[in-house]
């Protein structure tokens, strides 16, 4: 095998392949926002606290309801879909009129009521979730074991993003979508209830984070605080992205997770600071963002 | 933003003898309250009256909503706090390997060290503005929050932040080489005396021509574009002195905590600051300093109800989003028509 | 944000008893100050609180007249909310001695202001072997366990038994890197290896990367130099790409009961660690443990509770033969001068740098078949007698000893 700056490629493409898993993750996330964002120029900062709070709904399904982690991944994102819906019913729709920071203030408040009150009742250690049965174990790839979780993760992940992209790029319902945000009052008038599908819009995307938060919990300790800290980098995910651009998102979400791949094979300590960096270097060149378009 | 555009506006005659009596009811309760209230609890409030206040000035005046202001806060700490007990700073620097510059310096006294730490925060306003200026609204707060943990992120790893542990037992020193400052009542004439100079600094700010610029930026800038204004430098400029004022609050604190720790650099902090200039009142001269007391008290007593405090936290943030945008200056100052 | 919960004051001084003795305004004041909604929370928190209260009562303090009173709050592992309060608890509230503290940068700045102010500060929760060493003051009493006791009990053992070659994973922070190079030099002393090790950044959520380079290092034993959710995740993913099964074991150099329990046997089983305390151990603990159970929600006491009540029931007898709680100086002196003696830690004794002395313990986690139910998690593996399990006086670097 050959060796690239000291490493082997072994060792390489393991990390190649688990930053893909870890990009899947901010991907699946990034989509979400952008699609809140692109649609209803809302930043959802309550992301990452509907983010937990699908890990939380699919471990309330297995143990109240026996309901194991194929059902969870339908039921949860339904759930908190229908969560985000309320939300945007009760507080976000009196927001659109004023500057988009209410939004994202609003939204910040909603993540610290989320957060604290399951802080409250359940503490900050975690609760224990386990790879479902069908998923255990995994395969020798010769350079590095991979556990089959790992690999279901990247294929959902990739094949949800596409989906979403094809429905909101290629399809009838999401030029309705996309022309609602751009004049919703020329599509109210042709007789679009543009008002319904700003509040399911909203729904989807918490339903994806939701989504997210379900694949996380077998792998990553679910606790009240695990959106918390990964709300920012998907942030900054979406902003390189290119706010408004799906494909963007999904783009820049399995490429950050990659180069943060390769960031801790070579520079392990900085693999928290990388995706910033990268960020700060993407808006001095392109301020709208790679996919962006400027405002 | 839209709401902010209310308020500097009232309809019909301003008082403007509202200001000078607020201003002398502000300094009377700094000269009394500690008879009554734990003096150090003053002095905290008053430095994030102060942390309030600057960041007030670029969201209330200029419209730009930073969400990652606790980066000057806190690295203004850290610096202040590393002055005054250390001294000694070592830049690194590459060439052919990590190479040290080396400014040796002897720990310094609590002034130089404050001013140290506003200078550095200076520096990073300037760093981080130019990159953040560039865009406008949700895509500018993204920025900052973004680049303020990027900062927290190195704070954590920096040898001279001592990470987690922080810069602890931080000399409170003689001020001017005279003023003992271990002493309580001299500590908090020092931190009084600095907030309320650097309010009225700010206030001088606001109400100056440059300020006015300000303003006019806020309420429509490619008209002010068109006028001439050079808005990128007005905005930049703006963004430094908030975050100068900030690292005065941040240098100060630590200062008077003898500590310089991570809280000081983390997010959350970003959100209290906006949380309290909210609860006070955008875009008002004096709603900061309320918003301030107003949620370090309510943090300080809400000790019974637990963990709830977040929960309180955020539900302030809801209501007064969606009923109370105003905030507790901005409603007062509208209900008795003056300007405050 | 302070949580000040004050719970009720216990026992009323009469007459008699108290007459003799002069408490600063009549109470006895144990502050409990630790994390009660954190990551800690678990390990330490309101259970705290629980054992300060156990203490008092086993001590008998309203049978001889003492007033004692408690009182707890939540410091959120942050120096700043936790100075704050002790501040604030010392200057205004007239608390006595300050009890627990988990978080070495919480407990350091907490050790200076007590000093400043001459109380007594006894550190349960807190691992930094830096307070007794050049941090140590004449009011500190450090109790439980530290980090070179972690690390000479689990690299030592652990090296002895044949994993003696070694792969950090370290947290990338000061107390991470310390466990680490505490833990490195113990493994080399006793002719063990170190191959490599990786530095992840603080807090991680995903190891997997690191993990990997861990396993690609072939080293027997790969060490955790991390805590909290750090170690819970580190272990869970580990778990997850079978690393236990290739041969290698971990080894948790901060690790409590209440993480394996979080864990579960399942993820957990094999994990090696060094703890001061277990209450399946002897009679004694298991006794504890019935009546300190019911009183926090079903969780077993772990070694930071255990040693809450160890060093209370210690500071009562000491400011009882003193008759006064005002000095601390003075009450941390007759602490270090009279002998341990406690149901829990047995005999022991705080020697002049502010350490206490006792066994520590080598444990394993049994396997799910191997465990009789919930919390019974432990395999004894090896115990380190007391003359070898913390750091040489000589050699702390304490400004108390060197005369």
């Amino acid at each position: 095998m050959f060796e690239v700056f000291g490493v082997s490629s072994q060792v390489l493409f393991g990390q190649l392949l688990i930053g893909l898993i870890n990009g899947s993750f901010y991907a699946l996330l990034s989509l979400g926002l952008a699609v809140i964002f692109g649609m209803l120029n809302i930043i959802n900062f309550t992301h990452g606290a509907q983010y937990m709070l699908g890990a939380f709904v699919a471990i309330f399904l297995l143990q109240y309801a026996g309901l194991g982690y194929w059902w969870a991944l339908l039921i949860a994102p339904l759930v908190v879909g229908a969560t985000g819906i309320i939300i945007e019913r009760l507080f976000l729709r009196w927001l659109y009129q004023l500057d988009h920071l209410y939004g994202l203030l609003l939204t910040f408040g909603l993540a610290l009521i989320t957060e604290g009150v399951f802080r409250n009742y359940f503490g900050s250690s975690g609760l224990p979730y386990s790879v479902p049965p069908s998923l255990q174990g995994g395969q020798n790839l010769g350079f590095m074991f991979l556990p089959n979780y790992r690999a279901w993760v990247i294929v959902f992940s990739l094949t949800i993003c596409l989906a979403t992209w094809f429905v909101i790029e290629r399809t009838k319902l999401g030029s309705y979508l996309r022309a609602a945000t751009e004049n919703p009052t020329l599509v109210r008038a042709f007789g679009i209830n543009v008002p319904r599908m700003i509040t399911l819009t909203y729904g989807f995307g918490v339903a994806l984070a939701a989504l997210a938060g379900v694949m996380a919990a077998p792998i990553y300790n679910v606790s009240p605080q695990m959106g918390a800290n990964l709300i920012i980098v998907v942030f900054a995910v979406v902003v390189i992205g290119g706010m408004g651009s799906i494909l963007g998102a999904i783009v820049t979400g399995f490429g950050l997770g990659l180069i943060e791949g390769l960031t801790k094979v070579f520079f392990p300590e900085a693999s928290n600071t990388v995706i910033f960096v990268v960020m700060a270097v993407v808006l001095l060149i392109r301020p709208a963002g790679l996919f962006g378009r400027s405002t | 933003m839209a709401a902010v555009e209310q308020m500097g506006t009232t309809a019909g005659p301003v008082r403007l003898w509202s200001e000078p009596v607020a201003f002398a009811a502000m300094v009377l309760l700094l000269v009394v309250l500690p008879a009554f209230v734990y003096p150090v609890f003053l002095m905290k409030a008053l430095c994030f009256a102060l942390f309030a206040c600057a960041f007030n000035l670029l969201i209330g005046y200029v419209g730009l909503l930073s969400f990652g202001h606790a980066l000057f806060l806190g690295w203004a700490s850290y610096l202040s706090a590393h002055l005054a007990k250390v001294g000694q700073i070592s830049v690194p620097y590459w060439l052919g390997g990590w190479q040290w510059f080396v400014i040796p310096l002897p720990p310094l006294p609590p002034e130089l060290a404050i001013l140290g730490g506003a200078a550095t925060a200076a520096l990073l306003g300037l760093i981080v503005g130019a990159i953040a200026i560039r865009r406008q609204g949700i895509y500018f707060a993204m920025i900052t929050l973004a680049l303020a943990q990027m900062m927290f992120f190195f704070a954590v790893q920096a040898p001279f932040t001592h990470g987690e542990d922080g810069i602890q037992a931080v000399p409170r020193g003689r001020l001017f080489g005279v003023v003992d400052l271990s002493n309580q009542t001299n500590m908090y004439i020092t931190v009084a005396v600095i907030f309320l100079g650097s309010f009225l600094m700010i206030y001088r700010i606001i109400n100056s021509p440059f300020g006015e610029v300000l303003k006019a930026i806020r309420e429509n800038e490619p008209r002010a574009i068109s006028l001439g204004y050079r808005t990128d430098r007005y905005k930049l400029m703006a963004f430094v002195l908030s975050a100068t004022f900030a690292g005065v609050a941040g240098a100060t604190k630590a200062i008077v905590f003898q500590l310089a720790s991570l809280t000081d650099v983390d997010w959350p902090m970003s959100g209290e600051v906006i949380l309290m200039t909210l609860v006070g009142g955008l875009g008002t001269v004096f709603g900061p300093v309320v918003g301030a007391f107003f949620v370090m008290t309510m943090e300080n007593y809400l000790t019974a109800i637990g963990q709830w405090v977040f929960v309180v936290q955020g539900s302030i943030f809801v209501v007064c989003v969606l009923l109370f945008r105003r905030g507790i200056v901005g409603e007062l100052a509208h209900r008795l028509r003056v300007r405050l | 944000m302070k949580r000040l919960i004050s719970l009720s004051a216990l026992a009323v001084a009469f007459g008699c008893g108290a007459a003799h003795a002069q408490y600063t305004d009549g109470t006895i004041k144990i502050g409990v100050m630790n994390d009660m909604s954190g990551t800690y929370a678990d390990l330490s928190g309101q259970g705290s609180v629980v054992a300060a209260r156990m203490a008092v009562e086993d001590f008998g303090a309203a049978r001889k007249g003492m007033k004692v009173e408690i009182v707890g709050a939540d410091h959120q592992n942050k120096p700043d909310v936790g100075s704050n309060v002790v501040r604030t608890w010392l200057d205004v509230d007239k608390v006595d001695v300050i009890v627990d503290v988990p978080t070495s940068s919480v407990a350091l700045a907490v050790s200076e202001i007590v000093r400043d102010k001459n109380k007594v500060f006894l550190v349960s929760g807190a691992g930094a072997s830096d307070l007794t060493g050049p941090q140590c003051t004449a009011n500190t009493i450090h109790w439980t366990y530290d980090t070179w006791a972690l690390a000479n009990g689990t690299g030592s053992a652990i090296v002895k038994t044949g994993g003696d070659t070694w792969f950090f994973l370290t947290a990338n922070y000061a107390f991470g890197m310390a466990l680490e190079r505490d833990t490195a030099a113990v493994v080399t002393k006793n002719g063990g290896k170190v191959l490599g090790q990786v530095r992840h950044p603080f807090p991680g959520t995903d190891f997997s990367s690191f993990l990997l380079q861990a396993q690609a290092s072939k080293a027997k034993i790969i060490g955790l130099a991390n805590a909290g959710s750090d170690t819970i995740n580190s272990v869970k993913q580990a778990a997850e790409f079978g690393i236990t099964r290739g041969g290698q074991n971990l080894a948790a150099l901060l690790a409590f009961i209440t993480d394996v329990h979080a864990l579960g046997l399942q993820t957990a089983q094999g994990l090696i660690m060094t703890e001061a305390w277990y209450w399946d151990l002897n009679d004694a603990n298991r006794e504890f443990t019935k009546r300190f159970a019911p009183q926090y929600k079903g969780i077993h006491p772990t070694m930071v509770h255990a040693g809450v009540y160890s060093a209370v029931t210690h500071y009562l007898k000491a400011v009882e033969a003193l008759k006064s709680d005002a000095d601390g100086k003075a009450i941390v002196a007759k602490m270090k001068e009279m002998p341990t003696d406690d149901p829990l830690f047995g005999k022991g004794t705080v020697r002049a740098d502010g350490r206490k002395i006792h066994p520590m313990y080598l444990f394993e986690v049994k396997k799910p078949s191997e465990s009789k139910g919930a919390w019974d998690y432990y395999k004894l593996r090896a115990t380190i007698p007391e003359s070898e399990a913390f750091r040489p006086l000589a050699e702390g670097g304490c400004p108390l000893v060197r005369s």
